[in-house]
Order: C-alpha cells, then structure tokens, then sequence
C-alpha cells in the first residue's frame, strides 16, 4: 500500500459521476473500477463513498434501482441523471481549466528557476 | 426519492442501507478469496477497507437531509419521557405556565377583536372617521349638517356620509315599543360596502326635505314584526308618530355606534338645527376614492376647512375637519385600558417563566456530570443544547395548549365582566391570530426559561464535572438562582404597586362628592305617544302630567325633567358671553346646559349657594332667566356677586338672560373624570321656556328623575303602570338609578383595580413559589455545609437566620428594582386611566411589607428544614 494518493478534496463525486456514466453500477463495482482505472494510484476511501453516493442521490445526480447482478443478486445500482450530466460535463470542464492553470503555472516555475 | 419520503419511510432506508453494505462486503470477500485469501482472512479484510460499519450508516443517514427532523423527534420523545418521570415538576411547570399563558392570551384574543382585527367591511383600511378640531377644545367628534353637506359636495378624495342618532316608538305593527333608531344620508351603506340582505338603501332623491317617508329596518324587527318575510319591503311602519314604507332591511350585526333598530333619511329631517353650522350633532364617515391615500385625504379637508372658515367665519373660524382610521375610532378609549391590561398579564407570565427557569436551573446543574459524561463519549455541544431548548419548547407548547384551553373558558366571562359595552364585543374570538399568538408566547416562554439550563450544558472542564461525583458544583448556579428570585420579586413588586396604586384612587375617588344626592333617585326616559308629535302644545301637557302622575306615585317625595342626568352621559353644550357682541364661536366658552322643570334641585339634591331656582312663572313669556354653577360663576364673574349678572347665549336667543342662581357643581362626567373634563361649566334653564318649534326634538331627549323615600326601583312598576298615557302608548325605557350611574362612573377604575389586584395575586402566589422551591434547593445543596456548621456548634437559630439572611438579600434586591419599576407603572397609569395619583408611600410601605411577609413565610420551612439536619448524617452524606 506504499505511495498511493489521497484524492484531492471534493473530486471524489466527480469521479462516482463520470464511472456511472458507463451504465448502471452497483457501489462496489464503482470502488473496483476507480482502482483499476487509477491502476491503484489512487486510494478510494471505501468509508466514504457510500456516504457520497447517497448524497448524490439525493440531490438528483445520480437515480437507484434495485436490480440482479450477472450471478443473481439483488444490488443497488446507479445511473446517471440528466441532471448528473450536465453537471458532470461542467464540473469535468472546471477541472480541466484548473488543471491546465497548475500546470501552467508549475512550469512557469520550473522556467524561472532555470 | 423526496424528502418527505426519506423521512417517512425510514425503516425502509435502513434495511436497504444495511443490504448494500453487505453486498459490498460479500463481493469484495469474494474477489479476495479469489485472489487466494483464506476466507476469513478475506472477510476481515473486507471489512478493514469498509471501516466501521456503523460509522459508515451515520454518515449515509446525515447525507439523507432529514437527520435534523429525526433529532428533533428523538429530543422530543426524551422531553416527554423525561416530564412523564417527574410528574411533580411536570405539573407545577405546566399549571404556572398555562396559568400565564391563559391569562396573557386572554387579553389579547380581546385585544385582537378590538383594536388588530381589521373591521368587518370590505377594504375597511379605507374607511375614514372625519372628526373637527378646534383650537379651545381639542377633537370633537360631532359635525354640523351643512358642514357635512359641504364637505360632501366639495370632497373629490373621498365618498362622505353622515349618521345621526333618533329613537322612537314604533306603533305599527305590533305593540308599541321604544327602538333605537339611526338618521343616515343615502351613501351610507354604500360607504361602508354593506349589501342589504332584502331591499335597498335609501335613493339620493329620498335624501331631500318633503320626499315620501321611507325606512330600512334592522334583520331583529324585520324577522319581530314583520315574520322575516319578502313582503315585508312596501308594507308600513308607524315609528315616532310618522307612516313610513320600508325599503329595505339592514343586515344583523350591523352597527353604528351600537345597532339600531329603524334607519330613515337623513335629508328628510326638518328640525331647525339641520341649519345651524353650532349645531354638531352629526358622525361623518368617509371612504377614500381609488387611488387616493389618506394623506391627500387630510390634505383636501384641511382646503375645505379653511375654505369654510373664511366663508362662515363666526362658526367655522378655528374649526378643522381631521380623518382618522375607522378602526381607531370604534376602539376609542378602551385601547390604554387593554394596553395596560396586557402589560401586567405580561408580567405574570414572565414571572411563572422564571420561576420554570429556576426549577429547568437546579435540574441541569444535578445533570451536569449526566451532560459532561455525554460530551466525554463524543456528544455535539450544539447537539445538548439543542436538546436542552427542545425540551424547554415541549414543555413551553405543552403549556400553552393548556393555557389556550383556559383563555377559551374564560374569555367570555371576561368580556362580561368588562364594564360598559366593549366595542366590536361580537368579534372577538379565538381565531388563528389568537393561536399564533398563543404559539408565539410559549415558544418565547421556552426560549426563555430555556436559556439558562441549555447554558449549562459544559464545553470545557470536563474533568472537573467528573470528578465532581456526587457533590456538585452547585456554587455556580447559587448567584443566578437568587438573581431569580430578586427579579420575580420585582415583578411582583411593580404588579402590587401598581394595584396599590389603583386601589387607593378608587377609594379616593368613591369617597368624592358627585354634587348631587345619589341615593334614592330614579332616572327613566319617556317616550311620549307618537300621536301628539304634531302638536307642541299637547306635548307640554303631556310633560306636565306625566310629572304630575309621578308625583302621585306613593313613595315617591319629588318629580322633574331633565335633558340631561349626570354621569350618564349625553351633552348640550352652548356657548356664553358677558357682553352682546361675543367672539367666533369656536373662542366662545361652552357650558353644559341642562333644560330642567323647577323641582330638579330637589330630585338631585343639588345645592343652592345664592338666588333661588326656577318656579313654575319662569316661562317663555317672561324675562328669559338661567341658573349657573358656581364654577361657570367663578369663570364669568370672577369674584363678583353672580345673581341679576346677565349673559348672552346665542342659543337662547339674542335677548341676555338674567342669572337668578347660583347653585353647586355636579360632576357630570363621572367621579373620576370630571376634574380632567374640558366642559366643566354648567348651566340650566326652564323647560317651559323650550320654544314651540323645538318641542319635538327636546321630547326625544327628556328623562324624568324622581326622589323617593322607599328604595328607588320599588316605584318603578306603578311609574310604569301610571304612565303609559292617554292613549297607552308612552312608553318608559333607559331606566337607572343614581347610585348606578355613579358606581357606572368609577367602572373602568374598579375593573382595572380589580385585574390588577388578581394580577398582583397571582404574580405574589408565584414569586413565593419561586422563593420557597429555590431556597428549598439551594438549603438542600448546602446540607453538607451545614452539617458541618452545627458539629461545630452552631444551633437550630443559627441556621435558620443563616438561610433568612439569604431571602433577605433577595428581597431588597428585587423590592428596591420593584419599587423604580412601580413608579414608572404609576406614571403609565396616571396618564392611561384619569383619577390616579403617584404612587405614594404608604402604598409602597404596604407593598414591601406584604411582599416581605409572603416572602418570610415561603423561605421559614426550608430554613427550619435545614435547622434540624442531622450533623452526622449530613457529614455521612459527603
């Protein structure tokens, strides 16, 4: 478990909305994924994502249905909204520019000391 | 999902909650073990990465946005629970609580009715009471007719009508009965927004002289006389000897100044007064046009007014027409009465808020160690002191459902009780205005005696609060549990003052002189037979024998008329002058003159200080004479023999009249009020001298007073039976006797003394509660302390004083905040009710001692508790 990044503050909504944009998925699947895409780099807090799921809920982000999984069980899962999407895309957008600024001014940086 | 269905179904959340966490659970063992974990390993680790379940479940639960309402039942629940286990506390909070609850929404359901409630008409914030000003005697609420009917055709602001009162005896149909009756000008009902349930109003055409004679008449006699039916519009009535057609019928409860029971035109009356600009006799009401407001109202009267004075500059110089809100004007003078009312209920209920406090007080320093072990575990602060204010609301709103369940008992006999009528009396109920008001007051009272239990609630210190143990810090709460009981008892200080102060003006005041003999006199009015209404001459007789019958009446020593009768209200006023050319009439001073038969003196017992009275010579034909009071003397002739002066009263005539008397002055406007009265002059003059052109008129306002050797009401069913006329249909009505409208007189004083002694009460009960429970505990606290005390050599006496000097301590406190906030009361009340004084000495002597002996007897049984404590038992207790 050496080296592994907390996510930045705020950005763990972001990413439950852009895996849900896959389709339906159940809470864990969503853990698992963010995992593997992160190729482990980034540590999700498990505590804290069921808390956010239902937050994102119940704020007409994200819709739940209770359905069967692929080996017959019952599971919550999770879809995004259209409201969800909207908000993802904007939210997506405001990540760039702020990326794109660090990065910028992280450069600049090394520039001037150069 | 909403909201309210998160909260709803709860239970439901929950399993479902609990389902996907363990889905989650199970998968990721599944894949662990897959990954080659040995299956327990592979759930404990599952679990590991989840964290705490039920750290997990409580934060999904406050990402539901429901958590507070959830709190707030649970607090509610505690709250319940915790009252259902001390029902003794439980039941002395709520009985003093819904007692000061009760009492205050009492006062203001009336206060509602009468003074907040919008008037029962459409868009009544536009209707507008027209009054004058004059510069020598302030308001005036009458009106001359043609200043009405001048301001009517001049005003483009707003729609004005008039009212005047006029009874009469209606003859047909049915038996011949007296009914209030009301002149109104052909707008009125349109001004007001009020739609006849049958007929119509009156047409302008039928608001002129010599137009047929037409009445409306109210739903009561429309459904008496005429059997509530249709065809009752265009049938006849016969009232005050004239044929009228009815035209219409007003709808019930329709009132002015009091309802009426026939309304005819205004316009058609002919009287000789309907001329004259001195004459004011009228009550205009007005409505504002669209789109004006009340300001350029006042302003277009202000141009009218000034526009008559300088047309008519002996009558209307001086004069100004003012608006007021409709509203404001039926209130009239009960508003101070209310206002003061609901201060001093206020005060009662702010003392059973402290006393609850004081009690919530010593419950939270036994809790503290409970609270401070909370907080330890991880309890929120904010969460205990929401907890602590929840329950002070539960137990506010608690008692104020008992308390509005108390107002709805006694708010009628309440208003009953009021003396006089209560204007718009038929509004007042309990309405949602009420229960805001009722809401409002508890939740205020739980804020309020919550404050100091939810302060409590510790934030540092723990260790201390812990360590405590059994012994708890009750020195901190010692200070703001005495600070408790000094304000209660200055509370119940300012109450008792001002009851003091109240009681000793209606023993001031019933001791005063009214001028005249109240005891043994009898006053009714008479209504003569309508049919002679045409003929002055046969009216005069009929005066003369209606005297002379009563005087055969046995028992009865003395017979006379009067227009007016003291302290029943009603007034003539005319203005005199010293010399031939007198000033505009709003400079000239008024007198209020009575029109009396010569044997009045008599009747009223009524000093003679010089000259003599009238006799029956004193006619219309002779020299015209007047008799005067010896304040109108002290005025006009200052230090000068009054009898053979002469005056000139331009109502009388242009002719002087000859001063023959002097006689003494009576208060006319009541004991209390008639010091403060603007019109304390009097005159009087004979009846005989009444022209013949006025004699209809002066016959509606005639009462016949009479002075009795038995007691007064046991000549009135053979007065009634000897008088009913030669024709049977005179009629007597408005009978009181003297000592009834003098004691009438005192009525608001001795309502409020007596409020305000129940308030006092009431307030003196509690604040002993409060002392006797607050020094019972902190007594109790010190029981260790004591114990030690006497196994050192203290005795019984000793620990009593030591326990008295404390009650003293508080007793000065509060009496001496009491007694700077008693004289502030006084001055409220000198200035809201006439008749009382400052509050004196003595008052506050007696006061003091009274609080100081209550106070004594409620702290001697803790004090004697503690005294017999048993030193070793008490050390023991450590």
């Amino acid at each position: 478990m050496e080296s592994k990044s907390d996510l930045p503050q705020g950005t763990l909504d972001l990413l439950i909305l852009k895996v849900a944009t896959l389709g339906p998925v159940h809470g864990y699947a969503i853990a698992q994924r963010l995992q593997q895409v992160s190729r482990d780099v980034v540590q999700v807090p498990q505590g804290s994502l069921y808390p956010a799921l239902h937050r994102l809920e119940n704020r007409g982000l994200l819709a739940a249905e209770w359905k069967e999984t692929e080996t017959g069980r019952e599971a919550k899962f999770y879809r995004l909204t259209r409201k969800g999407r909207t908000q993802l895309e904007s939210e997506t957008a405001n990540w760039q520019r702020l990326t794109e600024a660090v990065g910028l001014i992280l450069r600049l940086s090394e520039g001037g000391a150069q | 999902m909403s909201w309210w269905h998160r909260l709803l179904r709860r239970r439901r959340m929950e399993e479902q909650l609990e389902k996907e966490l363990r889905f989650h659970i199970e998968e990721h063992t599944k894949d662990l073990i897959g990954h080659g974990y040995a299956p327990v390993e592979a759930r404990r680790q599952a679990r590991l990465t989840l964290g705490g379940p039920e750290q997990v479940k409580e934060n999904c639960r406050d990402a539901r946005g429901t958590r507070w309402v959830e709190d707030l039942a649970q607090d509610v629940r505690y709250a319940l629970r915790t009252l259902r286990h001390k029902p003794g506390f439980a039941a002395v909070a709520l009985c003093t609580l819904a007692l000061g609850i009760g009492a205050t929404t009492v006062v203001f359901t009336v206060m509602n009715g009468v003074l907040l409630k919008p008037l029962a008409y459409p868009e009544p914030d536009r209707l507008v009471a027209i009054h004058q000003r004059t510069e020598k005697y302030g308001e005036q609420w009458g009106i001359s007719n043609p200043d009405f009917l001048d301001c009517r055709r001049e005003s483009r602001t707003l729609a004005v009508g008039a009212w005047g009162y006029g009874g009469g005896t209606v003859v047909e149909p049915g038996a011949a009965e007296y009914v209030e009756g009301r002149q109104i000008s052909a707008e009125l009902f349109r001004i007001f927004g009020v739609k006849l349930p049958l007929g119509r109003a009156f047409l302008p055409a039928e608001d002129q002289p010599g137009a047929a004679p037409v009445a409306i008449i109210s739903e009561g006699l429309w459904r008496q006389r005429y059997g509530g039916q249709t065809a009752a519009i265009g049938m006849p009535l016969v009232f005050d000897g004239k044929a009228y057609t009815v035209v219409g019928v007003a709808p019930g409860g329709f009132q002015l100044d009091g309802e009426a029971d026939v309304f005819t035109p205004l316009g058609q009356v002919t009287e000789v007064r309907m001329q004259n600009r001195d004459a004011n006799f009228l009550r205009m009401v007005a409505r504002l046009n669209p789109g004006i407001t009340p300001a350029e109202a006042q302003a277009e009267l202000a141009i009218i007014s000034d526009h008559l004075a300088a047309e008519y500059p002996r009558s209307n110089a001086g004069r100004s027409f003012r608006g007021e809100p409709l509203r404001r004007e039926l209130a009239g003078n009960v508003r101070p009465a209310l206002w003061l009312l609901l201060g001093a209920v206020s005060v009662v209920l702010l003392i059973a808020c402290v006393n609850v406090a004081s009690i919530l007080l010593a419950r939270a320093v036994s809790r503290e160690r409970e609270l401070a072990m909370r907080v330890a575990l991880g309890a929120a602060r904010g969460r205990l002191v929401r907890q602590c204010f929840t329950e002070s609301a539960v137990l506010g709103l608690l008692g104020g459902t008992l308390g509005v369940l108390l107002a709805a008992a006694g708010i009628r006999p309440f208003i009953v009780f009021w003396p006089g009528s209560l204007p718009r009396a038929a509004e007042i109920h309990l309405d949602w205005r009420v229960l805001l008001f009722a809401v409002g007051a508890s939740l205020g009272s739980g804020f309020l005696f919550g404050i100091a239990p939810a302060l409590r609630v510790p934030a540092g210190g723990l260790d201390r609060a812990l360590r405590a143990g059994a012994r708890t810090v009750a020195g901190g709460s010692r200070r703001l549990h005495s600070g408790f009981v000094a304000f209660e008892i200055a509370l119940a200080v300012v109450l008792l003052a001002a009851a003091g102060t109240l009681s000793r003006a209606i023993l001031r005041l019933s001791k005063q002189d009214a001028g005249i003999n109240i005891h043994n006199a009898l006053t009714t009015r008479v209504a003569l037979s309508p049919g002679i209404f045409e003929n002055p001459a046969q009216m005069r007789a009929a005066w003369r024998e209606i005297i002379d019958a009563a005087r055969r009446v046995p028992g009865v020593q003395a017979a006379a008329l009067s227009d007016i009768i003291p302290m029943r209200g009603g007034i003539n006023s005319l203005g005199y002058w010293t010399t031939p050319t007198s000033p505009a009439s709003s400079q000239v001073p008024l007198a209020l003159a009575s029109s009396v038969t010569p044997d009045y003196l008599r009747v009223m017992g009524i000093p003679l200080r010089q000259g003599r009275f009238f006799n029956d010579h004193d006619r219309g034909n002779t020299e015209p004479v007047i008799v005067i009071d010896e304040v109108l003397a002290q005025h006009a002739f200052p230090g000068q023999d009054a009898v053979g002066k002469r005056l000139w009263v331009h109502a009388l005539g242009p002719a002087p009249v000859r001063v023959v008397g002097v006689v003494g002055h009576v208060r006319h406007w009541g004991l209390a009020d008639d010091d403060q009265s603007q019109l304390r002059d009097q005159m009087y003059y004979p009846f005989a001298a009444v022209p013949n052109s006025l004699m209809h008129l002066f016959s509606g306002f005639m009462t016949l007073a009479v002075r009795t050797s038995v007691p007064p009401l046991t000549v009135l069913t053979p007065l009634r039976h000897d008088l009913h006329g030669a024709t049977g249909d005179q009629v007597l009505y408005d009978v009181r006797t003297m000592e009834q409208l003098s004691s009438a007189s005192l009525a608001r004083q001795r309502f409020l003394t007596v409020l305000f002694g129940i308030f006092a009460g009431t307030a003196l009960v509690l604040a002993c509660i409060g002392i006797y429970g607050v020094l019972a505990y902190l007594a109790n606290q010190r029981v260790p302390e004591i114990g030690v005390r006497m196994a050192l050599g203290a005795t019984a006496a000793d620990v009593v004083r030591l326990v008295m000097r404390e009650t003293c301590v508080m007793v000065i406190a509060g009496a001496g905040a009491g007694i700077a906030g008693g004289l502030a009361a006084a001055g409220l009340l000198r200035r809201a009710v006439t008749g009382v004084g400052a509050l004196e000495p003595l008052t506050i002597a007696v006061v003091v001692g009274v609080l100081a002996a209550a106070a004594s007897a409620a702290s001697f049984l803790p004090a004697r508790r503690a005294s017999r404590t048993d030193p070793v038992r008490a050390l023991r207790q450590e």
